[in-house]
This record gives C-alpha cells, sequence and structure tokens, in this order.
C-alpha cells in the first residue's frame, strides 16, 4: 500500500498525548534519584520497586512543575486526587501506575501555535514513570524478542501527561503543536525537553473524516514515536491508511498500533481480548492534592514570558505580523533577546529580526550568538548606511565566528559606504549618462528605478548603500 | 472534615446498582488480575462478589443529594515531602531477590506487545 495516497476529499484529525518527565531531583513518590543515563537499577528504593509495606509520600516540586504547566497551557488548576491504574507488565513492579484518573490537576487550557491557531487541552495530570524494558533478540523487536531485561532507575519518575483535543489537521500541525509544547515546557523550567533522551514522549490518535464533516471518525493510537520526525510519518501513514481502509468499503477499527521507523509503517499489536481494562480505583495511600490559592497565585507570577508572549513583543518592535516566519524562528532559537536589545539601543527591530532570521539562525549551531551590544551596533550601522547589506552580512559572519566590534571588522575587511556626498555625485553622473531613462522614470515608469540602481551599484564595485541610493534617486526625482 | 475533591467532567461511572455478576465476567477480572481459577473457586468467587456487590447497591440506594464527594476518609490533604534525595537500596541485594537477571538488570520471560 501506497503512504502517499492523495487525500483529496479527506481530513486528518490528530489528538496528542504528550508525556514529559519534570526535571525534578527526585522521583514522585520517594527519594530516588531522578537521572537519565545512570547506571541500570542503582536509583531504587522500595517504594519504587513496589515492595510490601511501602508508603508513597508526594513529592512537592512535581507538584509546582505540573503547576507550572498547567497554568502556561491556560489550564484551570483544581483539587484533584491520584488512582492506581492497574495492569500486568513488567515496566512498572507494582503492577499499577500511580495516575490521575477523573480529577486531574490541569483541566480545560489551550496551546497556541505560531500560526495563531489554538489548540485545545483537555487535561494535564500528575502520573509516575515505568521502568524501561530492553528486549533482546530479534533485532530488538518486541514481538521477536527471547527476552526482556528491565531497569527501574526511570520507575516512578514525575511526569506530567498533556492532552490535547482532536484540534490538530494533519502531520505539518502536528510538528508545530509539539515543537511549541516543548518550547513552553522548556520555558516553564519544568522540563529539558529532550526527545532524543525519552524526557518528552508522543502518542498520537488519529483519524480520517470527509471534508466538511462534523463528527470524528474512530481513531487509532500510534505509539513508539520517538521524534518529530516519526510523528510526522506515522500521521502521514496512518491517515493514508486509514483512506484506503474506508475507500475499499471497509470500517476503521478503534485500536492501539505501534510505529515502525524502519519500515516507515503502523501495525496493531493486540487482538481484541486483550483489549485493556484498567480498573482504576483511588489510590488509598495517598491524601488529596487542594493547592491553595495563594500557591496557585505565586506559582503563575513566577512564570516567565512564554513563546507566544515573546513572538508578540518581537512582531510589535518589528512591526510583522505575529504569524510570520522570521518571527517564529527567532523566538524558537531564543534569539528575542538580541531584538530587545538593538531595540533598547536604538537600532531598527525590522531589519534586526530579518538578520537574526536569517544569517544568525544559519550560523547559530557553529557559533553560537553573536554579543548582543555588538549586534546592536551592527544592525545601527547598516541601517545608518555606513554597511551596504552584503558588507553587512560579511561583518556579522565574522562577528559570530570569532567576535569582536562590529566597527573594527568593517574597517579591517576595508569596508566603507561611500560617504553621501560622493553617492549623489555618482548618482548625476548615471543620470546624466542616461537622458531617456531618467525622461521615462520622471514620467513615471519605476521600473528604471532598479536600472539606475543597478548602474550605481556598478559603477561603486558594490561600496554604495543600496537604500541611500534609492532614497536619493526618488528625492532627485521629486525635485527634479 | 473529610477532604471533598469536585469531579470535573462526570466521567465516574453512577454507582451501579446492581446485585449480580456472571461467572463469565468473573472469569474476566481473574484473568486481568493473571488469577487462575478452578471450577469451584470461579463458582465461590461469584457468590461472594455478588454479595459485594449487593452491599456497594445498598450504600448506593442512600440519599445523598447535597453530600459532597470524598476523596480520602481521613481528613487531610496536601501530605508533600521536599525534593531532597535519599539513598536508596544497594542494587546486589535488590537483584539477588529477583527470579531471574542479567549483569545489572533484571530478566524477564518474553512479553507480547507495548506496554499499555
Ligand atoms: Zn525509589
Amino acid at each position: 500500500m501506497s503512504a502517499v495516497r492523495d487525500l483529496d476529499g479527506w481530513e486528518t484529525v490528530v489528538g496528542l498525548e504528550v508525556h514529559c518527565e519534570l526535571r525534578t531531583q527526585t522521583k514522585l513518590f520517594c527519594g530516588c534519584r531522578n537521572a537519565f543515563g545512570d547506571e541500570p537499577n542503582t536509583n531504587v528504593c522500595p517504594v519504587c520497586l513496589g515492595l510490601p509495606g511501602s508508603l508513597p509520600v508526594l513529592n512537592r516540586r512535581a507538584v509546582e512543575y505540573a503547576m507550572r504547566i498547567g497554568l502556561a497551557l491556560h489550564c484551570q488548576v483544581q483539587p484533584s486526587v491520584f488512582h492506581r491504574k492497574n495492569y500486568f507488565y513488567p515496566d512498572m513492579p507494582k503492577d499499577y501506575q500511580i495516575s490521575q484518573y477523573d480529577a486531574p490537576i490541569n483541566v480545560g487550557g489551550w496551546l497556541e501555535l505560531p500560526s495563531g491557531k489554538r489548540v485545545g487541552i483537555v487535561r494535564a495530570h500528575l502520573e509516575e514513570d515505568t521502568g524501561k524494558t530492553t528486549h533482546v533478540g530479534g533485532g530488538g523487536r518486541i514481538h521477536e524478542a527471547a527476552h526482556s531485561l528491565v531497569d527501574y532507575n526511570r520507575a516512578g519518575v514525575p511526569l506530567v501527561e498533556i492532552v490535547s483535543q482532536p484540534d490538530i489537521r494533519g502531520p505539518q500541525e502536528a510538528r508545530e503543536y509539539v515543537e511549541e509544547l516543548r518550547a513552553i515546557l522548556v520555558a516553564t523550567g519544568a522540563s529539558d525537553g529532550k526527545m532524543e533522551e525519552g524526557s518528552l514522549r508522543v502518542d498520537c490518535n488519529v483519524s480520517v473524516r470527509p471534508v466538511g464533516s462534523g463528527t470524528l471518525g474512530p481513531r487509532c493510537e500510534i505509539k513508539n514515536l520517538n521524534s518529530l520526525r516519526s510523528l510526522a510519518r506515522a500521521v502521514s501513514y496512518e491517515a493514508a491508511r486509514q483512506v484506503e481502509v474506508l475507500a475499499q468499503g471497509g470500517e476503521v477499527a478503534q485500536e492501539t498500533r505501534h510505529w515502525d521507523e524502519q519500515e516507515g509503517r503502523t501495525y496493531s499489536m493486540r487482538s481484541k481480548e486483550e483489549a485493556y481494562d484498567y480498573r482504576y480505583f483511588p489510590e488509598p495511600d495517598l491524601v488529596a492534592l487542594q493547592p491553595s490559592p495563594d500557591w496557585v497565585e505565586s506559582v503563575r507570577r513566577s512564570l516567565p514570558a512564554l513563546p507566544a508572549e515573546r513572538r508578540e513583543e518581537v512582531a510589535r518592535a518589528a512591526g510583522v505580523p505575529v504569524s510570520s516566519e522570521a518571527v517564529a524562528t527567532v523566538v524558537r532559537l531564543g534569539l528575542d533577546g538580541l531584538v530587545r536589545a538593538a531595540v533598547s539601543a536604538g537600532a531598527d527591530a525590522n531589519l534586526a529580526l530579518r538578520r537574526l532570521a536569517n544569517e544568525v539562525a544559519a550560523g547559530l549551531e557553529d557559533h553560537g550568538p553573536p554579543d548582543a551590544g555588538a549586534f546592536a551596533r551592527l544592525v545601527q550601522m547598516e541601517a545608518g548606511g555606513e554597511l551596504t547589506p552584503a558588507q553587512a552580512r560579511a561583518v556579522l559572519r565574522l562577528l559570530m565566528e570569532q567576535g569582536g566590534d562590529p566597527a573594527g571588522i568593517a574597517e579591517r575587511l576595508g569596508y566603507q559606504a561611500l560617504a553621501a556626498d560622493a553617492l549623489a555625485q555618482v548618482l548625476d553622473q548615471v543620470v546624466g549618462a542616461h537622458p531617456r531613462e531618467w525622461e521615462r522614470y520622471c514620467a513615471g515608469d519605476d521600473r528604471l528605478a532598479g536600472f539606475f540602481i543597478g548602474k550605481v551599484k556598478a559603477a561603486t564595485a558594490g561600496q554604495a548603500d543600496l537604500r541611500a541610493a534609492t532614497t536619493l534617486l526618488q528625492q532627485r526625482r521629486a525635485t527634479a | 472534615m473529610p477532604v471533598t475533591v469536585a469531579l470535573y467532567d462526570g466521567r465516574v461511572d453512577q454507582p451501579n446498582p446492581r446485585t449480580s455478576i456472571s461467572p463469565a465476567e468473573v472469569a474476566h477480572v481473574a484473568r486481568l488480575a493473571r488469577l487462575a481459577l478452578s471450577e469451584e473457586e470461579l463458582s465461590m468467587y461469584t457468590t461472594q462478589l455478588a454479595a459485594v456487590l449487593g452491599h456497594a447497591a445498598d450504600i448506593a440506594a442512600l440519599d445523598i443529594e447535597g453530600t459532597p464527594p470524598t476523596a480520602h476518609p481521613f481528613p487531610l490533604a496536601d501530605v508533600f515531602r521536599e525534593d531532597e534525595p535519599r539513598p536508596g537500596l544497594d542494587r546486589d541485594e535488590v537483584l539477588s531477590q529477583a527470579p531471574d537477571v542479567e549483569g545489572p538488570y533484571f530478566r524477564i520471560p518474553r512479553i507480547m506487545g507495548d506496554a499499555p
């Protein structure tokens, strides 16, 4: 079956469940360390191994992080209780996971994508993570494995599970949602957002329906998505699979499917009688959680500016739409502080934004961001006509590679935009040499502006500030 | 005062006034709990669980209009520990209790399917 079947006439509906490990020092219900990459089974105790007679006690910091996440997602923080989710699987030595069921800590919020679209958040609840199983034999695949090995260091690590409404349409938007959510989680300080270390794990629910339909089709839950790329691929594949099933007159079975990254497909794992029945009941060893309004408010006040807010600030300063790509890029890369620095130094915010979204973004991975003060001075030099755009880009590159002062770098490179009077002289010569074109330009043929600027550029071997030249040209016509 | 928690979406089932349970349902629950029951046990537990359900039905019949739901019999909420690490158990000791180990890991038989 082709994964690129034409989805014409069909809409892909996606809801996401994101599990986020919290950056606490210790586990959710015991004092064992919460640390990635430690020697297997070294961070374990009677509580997280589920030994008889042990008593879980809730980690205050984990609750605070959960509230930060809820508040950052515009949720209501409410009184909540813990439940036991019963199942037999060797990743939990207790044979149940402590989670929240019908009274989760956060409910009813939303997240705004860079495009401006809002995705509803159903809930964001606290629960404990499971241990890590490694399947041995059969190339690491579960169904072919000979046996499995278990490390319980992760069992009991605090998680917040964030459940979205099925408001997401298609693979690209699913990706944008997770990227935005990750940025929010990192901004709150609750998570390191590292998908590659499993700090952030995504399950997705996919269904399809005819475009224009208001009802939801049966959905499949897809597990084992370890990267944004897997997520987008799995959503595309699964939507195409479901459309194919429907096109052939079949019905989509509501089920859990496993994503196989190598094969690039999902497959069904469980037979019907394996359907899970978790028999939730209230965890008798834990009491209710009722954060006081004062506590909730102090957590709300401690939240830093979140990505959506930062995008608005950058867009306002630069005078561009908040949904513009440059704004999203600059905030995603954490470069908005440089826009702020440029603005407070009196430099042009729009020019700063463009340089950041292009040249700085491109060189960021290799060189890190430029010094804020030096960057602001460079933007001022370019805006003031001391450097041409091409020269400014070259200076910026060196600024990122080597540091230093933009004026010094420009001097070393022999860069000097033509002084205004010299530029005026060049323009006089160019206009004098092309009287017919000048006449047409004066008669209102604006296309000739490019002709004259091209001549100025050639005559000055690229040393002229072309924006300044354009301004001069327009002034000259206005007074002609 | 018992701690009360408002349930947010009404997803909790209303108390079920049933007083009977079928042997097939008992067998299903036994399977979920990984219990192998003999025919006699199945019949015994079917009777016993029906009595438990009867008790629940008695409670469900009470007029609780105006009584808020109770989260816990103890009049307590917000019991915390600080986020400070404490030493756990020695790995050798922990692994020595396991039926099977391999290196630093617990070793378990082949399992079917993903974790739920
Ligand atoms: Zn522990």
